[in-house]
Formats: C-alpha cells, sequence, structure tokens
C-alpha cells in the first residue's frame, strides 16, 4: 500500500477532485437525507430559538418550544401504515404508472424502430418527424395533453360528440385519469426509445439476415432470432433507464393530473414533493419518501442486474 | 357608501411620521394625537428597501408605482425596488429566502394566512409600536396580522366571497336583479328559473374547500375551534352545510364541477354567460367586467353570499404588508413610515379607485368612488375571519379532497369530513382534539 501510494501518488492526486467532488455533491446530501428520515424536523422546528424583533432594537428570542429531535423509526411506521400520507395508494399508481409506461414506450418504439430501419421514400422526414415530441419540454406538454384531456373544452370529448359518443369526464375517476398521464408519457417517452433502438438495429449485421433468408426464414422467424437477440445490450439497458425515470417523473403527473380526483393519481414523488413543500414543509416526511423511493429503485436495479447476469449479459 | 364596523387599531405615540397617519383620518374614531413634531422626523429616514409585491404586474403593479412616486415626494432619500414576483411562488420563495438569511427583501405583500405562519417562524419583525399600526384598520382583516400577543402586518387589501350574479340572465329567467337569492333554497329556485326560462345553468360551485366555507359558515360550523383547540370539520352542523352543498349538485341546481382546473372552468362559464351565478371574490371583477363576452360592469351583480340555517358567513381573505425580519433598525424604521404610507386611509382609498380592490383600512371606504368597491359592501358584512394560526394555510388541501369527493364523486358528506379531520389531527394541528 506504502510503496503503492509512493509509486502512484499523481494517480491518487488526480483522482482527488473527483472524490470530493463526489462526496460533496452525492454522498453529503445522500447522508443528511437518510439522517433526517430519523427525525421529525420540519420548517417549524429546525430553529433552537425564534427571535421576534420589535422597532427601537428590542429583541426577544424563546428557545423553540419543540425542537426538531430524533424519532428513530416513526416516520417509516407512519408512512408504511398510512397514518401519514397515502403510500400504499401512490406506490400501487407508482407501479401502475410505470409499467404501462415502460411495456408501451418499449413496444412502440420497437415497432417504429424496425419500420424506419428499412429504406423508403421520406425516411429523413419521418425520423425527423417522430422526434420531435423529443424536444418539446415534458411541461409544456403536460400542459398541451390536459387541455386534449379538458372535460369540457378539450379536442377528445370534442371529437366524441362530434360523433354522438357521450363525453367522458376523464379526470373524475382514477384509473381515466392515470390513463390520460399514461398517454402523455408515452407520447413523451418513445422517441428515445426508437432512437436508440435504432441505433441497435444498425449495428446488426446484415449478413445474418441474408443467411438467414438463404436458410428459408420466414420474417417473423428473422426477427424474433436475429432483431431480437442483437438488440439485447441496448434493451437492457434502455429498460432499465427507462424504469428509472418513469418511476420518478414527476411533471406529467403534477401537471396533466395534478393528483386529481382527491390525490388518487398521486405517484411517490409527486407525494414526496408535496410533503416538502406544501405549507410547513416536512423535510422528515419528505425524507423519508426519498429513502424509500431509492431503497424501492436500489433493489429492483440490482434484481434486474442480476436477472441479466443470469441470461450471459455483461452490464 | 355605508361604513364598515372599525376595529380600533389605536396603539400608543409614536414618534416618526405620524402626518402620515393623520392625513387620512378625518373621521376616524381612534385617531392618535396628532402630534406636529412629526414633519421633522420624514426626511432624515434613508433606506434602500425591496418590496416583494405579488399583484397582477399588467393591470395592479403600475398604480403601486404611482403610490410610491408620492411616497418618495415625502421620503425622498428612501427609495423602494418594487419587485413583482408570481403569488404562486412566493410563499415559497420568501420562506427559502427567510431561511437562508439571504436574498429575502425588506417588505413583503403576504396572503392573510401566510402571515401567521411566517410569523411563527420568526420571519417577522414586529410592528407594535410604529406608525403604520396607527391607520384605522378593520377588525377582521387585521386580525390575520397578530400572533401571540404581537402585530406583525397591516392589511393591504382585503376580500370575502359573494354571491355574483348574471343580471341580464335573471331577468330573461323572469327574476328580479335587484333581489339575488339569499338563502340556498332560494338559489335553489333561482337555478331552475335560469333552467327553465333563460336555458342556461343555475350555479357553478367551484370544487374547492375555501368554497365550501360560505356551507359550513351558514350553519355555524367552521374548520376548527382555536379556543379549545378541537378540530370541528365533521362536527354535525358542517355535515349539514356541505351536504346542502352536495345536493344542489344532484339536484342539477349546480353545474357538477370538473375535477381538473374547476376553477377556470367556472370563470369561463360565468364569462361566456353559459351559468347565471357564482360564488366568488373582488379579485375577479375586473377580469368579469373586461371580458366582451359578459356585458360590462352594468350585468354583474354582487350579493352577500345565501345563508344556510344559521345565517350568512363568509371566508375573509386578502393580502397584508410585512417587514422581514432579518434587517437592520434604521431600515426597519423605513420600513415602517413606507407601511404606514401605503395603508394609510388616502392610499388605499387611490388604489381602491384605481383596481377596485377593498381597502383593509376602515376611513377609506368614506373617500371611494370605485362603483366595484360599492358592489362589495353589502358582501364585506357577513365576512368573518377564519383560524389565524401557524398552520391556517394547511387546512385546504384535505378540504380540497373533501370537497372533489363530495361534489365530484357524490361520496358520503359524513366520510369525507371524518377524513379531513384525521388529516388534520395527523399532520396538521396534532395538538388539538378530535371532536
Amino acid at each position: 500500500m506504502r510503496k503503492s501510494f509512493d509509486r502512484h501518488w499523481y494517480a491518487w492526486a488526480m483522482v482527488l477532485p473527483t472524490v470530493i467532488v463526489l462526496g460533496v455533491l452525492v454522498f453529503y446530501p445522500l447522508v443528511q437525507g437518510v439522517w433526517q428520515s430519523f427525525t421529525n424536523l420540519n420548517e417549524s422546528n429546525q430553529r433552537e430559538e425564534i427571535c421576534t424583533k420589535v422597532l427601537g432594537g428590542a429583541e426577544t428570542c424563546e428557545p423553540n418550544p419543540d425542537g426538531a429531535r430524533f424519532v428513530g423509526l416513526e416516520n417509516y411506521v407512519d408512512v408504511l401504515t398510512g397514518q401519514q400520507g397515502h403510500f400504499w395508494l401512490q406506490l400501487s399508481n407508482t407501479l401502475v404508472w410505470t409499467i404501462a409506461c415502460v411495456v408501451l414506450h418499449y413496444g412502440i418504439g420497437l415497432t417504429l424502430a424496425v419500420m424506419l430501419n428499412r429504406n423508403f421514400r421520406g425516411r429523413g422526414f419521418y425520423r425527423v418527424a417522430l422526434i420531435l415530441p423529443w424536444a418539446v419540454p415534458s411541461f409544456v406538454a403536460a400542459f398541451a395533453w390536459r387541455f386534449i384531456f379538458d372535460e369540457r373544452f378539450g379536442i377528445i370529448n370534442g371529437v366524441l360528440r362530434a360523433v354522438g359518443l357521450d363525453p367522458v369526464a376523464w379526470f373524475e375517476q382514477r384509473w381515466t385519469s392515470l390513463f390520460t398521464a399514461i398517454v402523455a408519457n408515452v407520447w413523451l417517452g418513445v422517441p428515445f426509445m426508437m432512437v436508440a433502438l435504432l441505433g441497435g438495429l444498425q449495428s446488426i449485421n446484415g449478413d445474418l439476415y441474408e443467411a438467414a433468408e438463404m436458410d428459408g426464414a420466414t420474417p417473423w422467424q428473422r426477427f424474433v432470432n436475429i432483431t431480437l437477440p442483437g438488440l439485447r445490450p441496448v434493451s437492457s439497458t434502455v429498460i432499465l433507464l427507462g424504469t428509472i425515470w418513469t418511476f420518478n417523473m414527476f411533471p406529467i403527473i403534477y401537471f396533466v393530473t395534478r393528483g386529481q380526483p382527491a390525490g388518487s393519481t398521486e405517484i411517490l414523488v409527486t407525494g414526496a414533493y408535496r410533503a416538502a413543500f406544501e405549507g410547513i414543509r416536512d423535510y422528515s416526511l419528505a425524507a423519508t419518501y426519498g429513502v424509500l423511493i431509492l431503497s424501492i429503485l436500489v433493489v429492483y436495479a440490482s434484481v434486474y442486474k442480476r436477472m441479466l447476469a443470469k441470461q450471459g449479459e455483461v452490464f | 357608501m355605508r361604513r364598515l364596523k372599525a376595529g380600533s387599531a389605536g396603539i400608543a405615540v409614536a414618534a416618526l411620521a405620524l402626518t402620515l397617519a393623520a392625513c387620512g383620518s378625518d373621521g376616524g374614531d381612534s385617531d392618535s394625537n396628532n402630534d406636529s413634531e412629526a414633519d421633522s422626523g420624514s426626511t432624515e429616514l434613508s433606506a434602500e428597501l425591496t418590496w416583494w409585491d405579488t399583484s397582477d404586474p399588467d393591470n395592479e403593479a403600475p398604480a403601486y408605482d404611482e403610490l410610491i412616486a408620492k411616497f418618495n415626494e415625502e421620503y425622498p432619500d428612501i427609495t423602494i425596488d418594487h419587485q413583482i414576483v408570481p403569488f404562486d411562488q412566493t410563499q415559497n420563495k420568501f420562506k427559502t429566502a427567510a431561511e437562508a438569511d439571504s436574498g429575502a427583501p425588506d417588505i413583503l405583500r403576504a396572503e392573510v394566512a401566510w402571515t401567521p405562519e411566517f410569523a411563527s417562524l420568526g420571519y417577522l419583525y414586529a410592528l407594535d409600536g410604529t406608525a403604520a399600526l396607527e391607520n384605522n384598520f378593520l377588525e377582521t382583516p387585521l386580525s390575520s396580522n397578530e400572533f401571540d400577543g404581537k402585530t406583525y402586518g397591516v392589511p393591504q387589501v382585503t376580500d370575502t366571497l359573494g354571491l355574483m350574479y348574471n343580471k341580464e340572465l335573471f331577468e330573461k329567467a323572469g327574476l328580479d336583479p335587484e333581489a339575488p337569492p339569499t338563502t340556498w333554497d332560494e338559489v335553489r329556485e333561482a337555478a331552475a328559473a335560469l333552467k327553465s326560462e333563460a336555458g342556461v345553468d343555475g350555479i357553478y360551485l367551484n370544487s374547492g374547500g375555501y368554497f365550501l366555507l360560505p356551507f359550513m359558515y351558514g350553519e355555524g360550523a367552521d374548520i376548527v375551534d382555536t379556543e379549545s383547540q378541537t378540530i370541528t370539520v365533521n362536527s354535525p352542523e358542517a355535515v349539514t352545510g356541505i351536504e346542502t352543498a352536495q345536493s344542489l349538485v344532484e339536484d342539477g341546481s349546480a353545474v357538477k364541477p370538473t375535477a381538473n382546473d374547476p376553477y377556470g372552468t367556472m370563470m369561463t362559464l360565468f364569462k361566456e354567460q353559459k351559468v347565471g351565478m357564482i360564488i366568488n371574490g373582488p379579485w375577479e371583477v375586473a377580469g368579469i367586467s373586461d371580458d366582451p363576452k359578459f356585458g360590462g360592469i352594468e350585468n354583474l351583480g354582487v350579493a352577500p353570499v345565501p345563508a344556510g340555517g344559521a345565517g350568512q358567513g363568509a371566508p375573509v381573505g386578502g393580502h397584508n404588508y410585512v417587514v422581514y425580519s432579518g434587517m437592520d433598525d434604521q431600515k426597519a424604521e423605513a420600513a415602517a413610515a413606507f407601511i404606514a404610507f401605503m395603508s394609510s386611509a388616502e392610499s388605499e382609498a387611490f388604489i381602491a379607485d384605481e383596481l377596485g380592490l377593498l381597502p383593509g383600512n376602515a376611513d377609506s371606504y368614506d373617500m371611494v368612488s370605485n362603483e366595484r368597491v360599492a358592489l362589495w359592501a353589502d358582501a364585506m358584512e357577513v365576512a368573518q375571519p377564519r383560524p389565524w394560526i401557524p398552520e391556517g394555510g394547511q387546512f385546504f388541501a384535505a378540504l380540497d379532497t373533501m370537497a372533489t369527493e363530495v361534489l365530484i364523486q357524490d361520496k358520503p358528506v359524513q366520510g369525507a369530513l371524518d377524513k379531513a379531520a384525521d388529516t388534520y389531527k395527523s399532520d396538521v394541528v396534532p395538538d388539538y382534539s378530535l371532536q
């Protein structure tokens, strides 16, 4: 060790800035967040004393009657038993939301990628047109979709009325309301999947298809036996990324459904936001949410990685 | 014009700038003695002050700029940096800045529910003994500034909810536009007439907790009882009140609100003359009368909120001037002088004339000629204070959920109110007892 340091001191020196930056920007907030989740810290009890100034120089300070303290696992018990917030409702919404979005992102993205990978006229135009949603900031898209689904003035209900159907009160029920957010998010997320998979498709050696065709493989057989395995490295990465992104996708839910009706389409991250920034800010509750979200994602990522490893994938 | 009940806000004599307080209070009933030595103090003050104003940058802010110019005639050495900040971000922005001890403004226009919250966190200067408190303010708006025996701000504007109705549609429906409904049963009858005779919807109730308070107040109920520290939101009286609201939607007198953006939908329908009545406040008068589809201010009727079984009652709202605690005394004196000027009877009457907002200064009402202000005189009579505790702003998230459940999802009222009460107990006021 000692010898290695003498010989490679410059390597250590070069790593040091990165370690410091990571420590300040990642580990310190992380540790602090975990610590806060074991306290009852909020905006009104974070100061040790509360001072009141009166004109003329008088200042009276009183010790905060109810300062923040260590409460152990109380926050976790409260959240997981439903005493505070709506964790289980939000978790089930998050799961439905994530699974639906990722499946649709991947399915539609793959279909479009396969279609665009062929030679046809105007291919460049279609590629640009299909990537467009990705260029729109997500909150702008969210506002647009909210208006499209508006119960009275929206285009969708306008079309339904025009063809003689009953308009749907989209935001009146939990599942129809969540559906609107999923549609908006699918619209936003498909281009990324499409581009990533298109890149993957183009890296597959054309000779393989030729050889398969010589052997008399049908298009479906070629798709299943060449395209899908060839895409696996790309797919496994984009699905992992897509899942984590969607799980933590804040603006769509926050701006499209606004948690309506009555908070029943709130997902975990919007729930955490409301705890942290509405009313007297409850830092400890928000930190608890944050730790729980992080734990879920860490467990998911490690299970996913192990599954891939079993299939012989290096990641 | 009817005089509103004035509270006695008179406080002990302060040594500075009494001219300001005095110039607007010819008819006040609780004036402090008008010392003449005041003139000497005014020109000595010098400071640079930042004011975060949440008013509308296009319609409202220019009027405040004019007032600042008048202020500078008297205090040439006090510079006011008038900054417009968006209302919905200000609460968080101010708290973040105050907590970090940097970037907070010296003066803030704070919504009434924010004032006790900020005061409890130690972010505000107590104004006791300053010229600012010598103006004669209306009792109910002033009460929102009091916390723990001290006063932390003064009313800038006040408001309340009232029954706003379309006179033309009333005539079409064979109703007397000068005799609007005074009870919820009369609202029901008027709605039926509007539907059958005028072919429009009767009333639109916004599914927000604040907008359902008149139903609760009308039965003598409230959210909490601060005296006995009890959560009363699910009391039998409150249930009766909310059931009245629900029944209005159920029998078709009221439009079923949309779950997403019920407020915006309400305003669009009312301006387009597709609904005869709404419950809303003075802040929308300008927007309604300026809309070409509505037919001007002459077409707008305003009445006190309809009565329930125990009478009429509407929540008071509005904004206060407050001073950030993190500044030195010298600046604070200048800030107090500024607030005293801005909240004087003359200044508030000027704003009322220009913008149609209701003054918080009782003496202003004698000087105002704007008809929009006169419209609200009767409605203000039944305004009542909300529970002014630091948690006061947090009551509404649970109430909004309740309103959505009962008006849109048609859930039982008792259950929805019990849920709100449980949320208050666990999240908002844990020290209070449930009924």
